[in-house]
């Protein structure tokens, strides 16, 4: 449909050397996800807000220098008024205000900021990693070694997960990398399911018959052939589960099991505001606000993603209008799987 | 059926078996002696000795897992390090409250969901169906802690500091069985915080689903046969549009069951949640154990019934 006018004229206006225009490129679905992407208006928004959020973190050290302001260092001098009332916002010289023992509230955002994007990659990095591998082997080799690690995945899924989460930040004493453990431990077990399916599905495929017939192993057919197949899914999924991890990081902080005083975190700032009474409304409003814009980002990113890499799910903030309206609507394959809570096979 | 919910019984036993090992062995594996917390800053070798035999942490791992096991067959969970007060007893108080989070949050967001769900998917790109789009991403989105502390903020705080008292504060909670009003009165906030996050779910799950039936032919049919829109999408869409929504819903309350950590920390309701941060702040075991214990059981319990009432309400499905 409209795809092909994308292409094309994309491809004019990237102008690569040596081509004669008018040819139509071939080109991978990622690299057609991402002509589709850079089109898309809510990209750009959900970019700006996790780019703001990225530049806060990346120059947290700078907003320090700049303010004179020290994220960790109780200010009672200079942060509170003559009545050691902390400062309201844009009082002082300090434009977020301060907190009750005289920090500025907008450099421990910045500060925060760094935590939250650093543990939200991270775990998701590793959860994704271990879901792929581990739904990969479970649904290429099938028999005993699927049935001992779909048994896994469903445990880990019937965990009460903030429960055992809190329980066990308590007991090692929490820590920043507990913190990206515990959240890639409980959330690994998601892709895995859905990666596994899609394995079983994959490997009745001809390609994987040819690729076998011509004596590749086992590694190989599971990582360079099929792996690329999945890819979809997985991304989409990474992206959800970035936003995911970073509302567990501030909800463990926020119960004071995540990351620990002094070190800012969005979490536990608010936990603090909320424990010196809910009166200084900028105690919590402006953390609270930043891990809202970031959890809105990314998960505005993951839906434009979703939708750039499978055409055939329907477009939430369609710009193109479809033939008819009372049309029948294709089926969302891959967006009714992402959200299928059970699946009922197995 | 009965071969089906014998497996998966046995499977769910065989879950919550691994699970409170995990949760046992986490704390023997752990640098901290429970004896120690309970005696206090200053104690005597001899007064620490005997705490630790009292609590028979003087015998061996396996036989303190052997005796943990042997208890829990008797439906015996043992006592709180601190309180002394069975854990079976701070559970049974404690699930009340989570009843009744459960339940009014429950109705309030299968409510609000599928109607939010059901309006955009039967005019999909229309400005009602974008409109559902922005609740169910800023629902996703939304931690639970911040909307109910915006909550408290602006329907509480405000509204008090100005001498309206609409909403009760932080830690009022009053048992259905003493004034049922007063209950519901209490609950509205907590209820609006859980009902609003999870509604957005809802919400998008119920569109997808029924945006797929309505795809189908069975509905192509059912059009050409001239009935109305309204039969159409009630009676025939809809019907098998709620199945993957039953699923969720089953599950979801399940987990609420088990202690809605987040939302009763800020509202300082005395549920499970309420109860494990507790006991985990001061490292009982007993009571964590129990409460984990509890809060899977509770979820392997509903994912079996809800597998189950999968393969009634849908014929294709069949159980193995």
């Amino acid at each position: 449909m409209s795809l092909t006018t994308i292409e094309i004229a994309s491809s004019q206006l990237s102008g690569e050397p040596g081509e004669r225009g008018a040819a139509i490129l071939g080109r991978s679905p990622l690299r057609l996800a991402l002509a589709r992407m850079r089109t898309d208006p809510v990209v750009i928004i959900a970019g700006g807000m996790i780019a703001l959020m990225a530049l806060l973190a990346i120059f947290a050290p700078v907003i320090s220098i700049l303010t004179g302001h020290n994220p960790y260092n109780t200010d009672l001098i200079n942060g509170t008024n003559q009545f050691g009332e902390p400062y309201g916002p844009g009082q002082n010289g300090f434009l977020l205000g301060t907190d009750n023992v005289g920090r500025d509230i907008l450099v421990r955002i910045a500060y925060g900021a760094r935590i939250s994007l650093l543990v939200g990659t991270l775990a998701t990095l590793l959860a994704t990693v271990t879901g792929t591998v581990i739904g990969l082997t479970s649904g290429y080799y099938g028999g005993w070694v699927d049935a001992v690690l779909a048994r896994l995945m469903d445990t880990v899924l019937s965990f009460p997960y903030l429960l055992v989460g809190i329980a066990t930040a308590s007991v090692f004493g929490p820590s920043v990398p507990l913190v990206v453990i515990i959240i890639a431990f409980f959330s690994w077990g998601t892709i895995g399911r859905i990666v596994r399916g899609q394995t079983i599905s994959q490997k009745e495929r001809e390609y994987v018959e040819a690729a076998r017939s011509m004596g590749a192993s086992d590694l190989r057919i599971m990582f360079v052939d099929i792996l690329p197949n999945l890819l979809s899914p997985v991304i989409v999924l990474a992206t959800l589960l970035i936003p995911t991890a970073i509302v567990f990081e501030s909800s463990l902080s926020f119960l004071g099991v995540g990351v620990q005083p002094p070190t800012p975190s969005w979490g536990n700032m608010i936990s603090d505001a909320q424990g010196s009474g809910l009166q200084n409304w900028w105690f919590w409003v402006f953390p609270s606000a930043a891990l809202l814009v970031t959890t809105l980002g990314f998960n505005l990113l993951g839906d434009s993603v979703r939708d750039a890499l499978d055409p055939r799910t329907e477009r939430i903030f369609a710009t193109r209008r479809r033939r008819s309206r009372r049309g029948p609507i294709p089926p969302a394959p891959l967006e009714a799987q992402l959200e299928a809570p059970l699946e009922g096979e197995a | 059926m009965t071969r089906f919910l014998i497996r998966r019984t046995l499977q769910g036993i065989f879950t919550l078996w691994v699970i409170v090992s995990l949760v046992f062995v986490l704390y023997f594996v752990a640098p901290h002696d429970p004896a120690r917390l309970i005696a206090g800053r200053t104690v005597t070798p001899g007064l620490l000795r005997l705490i630790r035999e009292q609590l028979g942490l003087t015998q061996p791992l396996w036989k303190q897992y052997l005796s943990f096991f042997g208890r829990l067959l008797h439906g015996n969970l043992g006592e709180s390090y601190f309180t002394h007060q069975p854990v079976t007893k701070i559970i049974a108080q404690a699930v009340p409250v989570d009843i009744s989070l459960a339940a009014g949050a429950g109705v309030i967001w299968l409510t609000l969901g599928l109607s939010v769900g059901i309006l955009a998917a039967r005019r999909p790109r229309s400005v009602w169906d974008r409109s559902a789009t922005i609740f169910v991403l800023t629902g996703i989105s939304f931690p639970t802690f911040i909307l109910g502390l915006l909550l408290l903020y602006l329907l509480f705080f405000i509204l008090t500091t100005h001498g309206i008292s609409l909403f009760p504060g932080p830690g009022s909670y009053t048992p259905f069985t003493r004034n049922p009003l007063e209950w519901a009165h209490d609950l509205i906030l907590p209820w609006i915080t859980l009902a609003l996050i999870t509604a957005a779910t809802y919400a998008r799950l119920s569109r997808s689903s029924l945006l797929e039936t309505l795809g189908e032919d069975y509905v192509r049919t059912a059009r050409a046969k001239g009935l109305s829109e309204r039969r159409v999408v009630y009676r025939h869409a809809l019907r098998s549009a709620l199945t993957p929504i039953l699923t969720q819903f089953g599950v979801d309350l399940a987990t609420l069951l088990g202690g809605a950590i987040l939302t009763e920390s800020v509202f300082g309701l005395p549920g499970l949640g309420y109860a494990v941060v507790y006991a985990i702040g001061v490292q009982d075991l007993p009571v964590i154990q129990g409460v984990v214990l509890v809060a899977a059981g509770f979820i392997v319990f509903a994912n079996i019934v809800v597998d189950a009432l999968y393969a009634v309400l849908d014929p294709r499905v069949r159980l193995t």
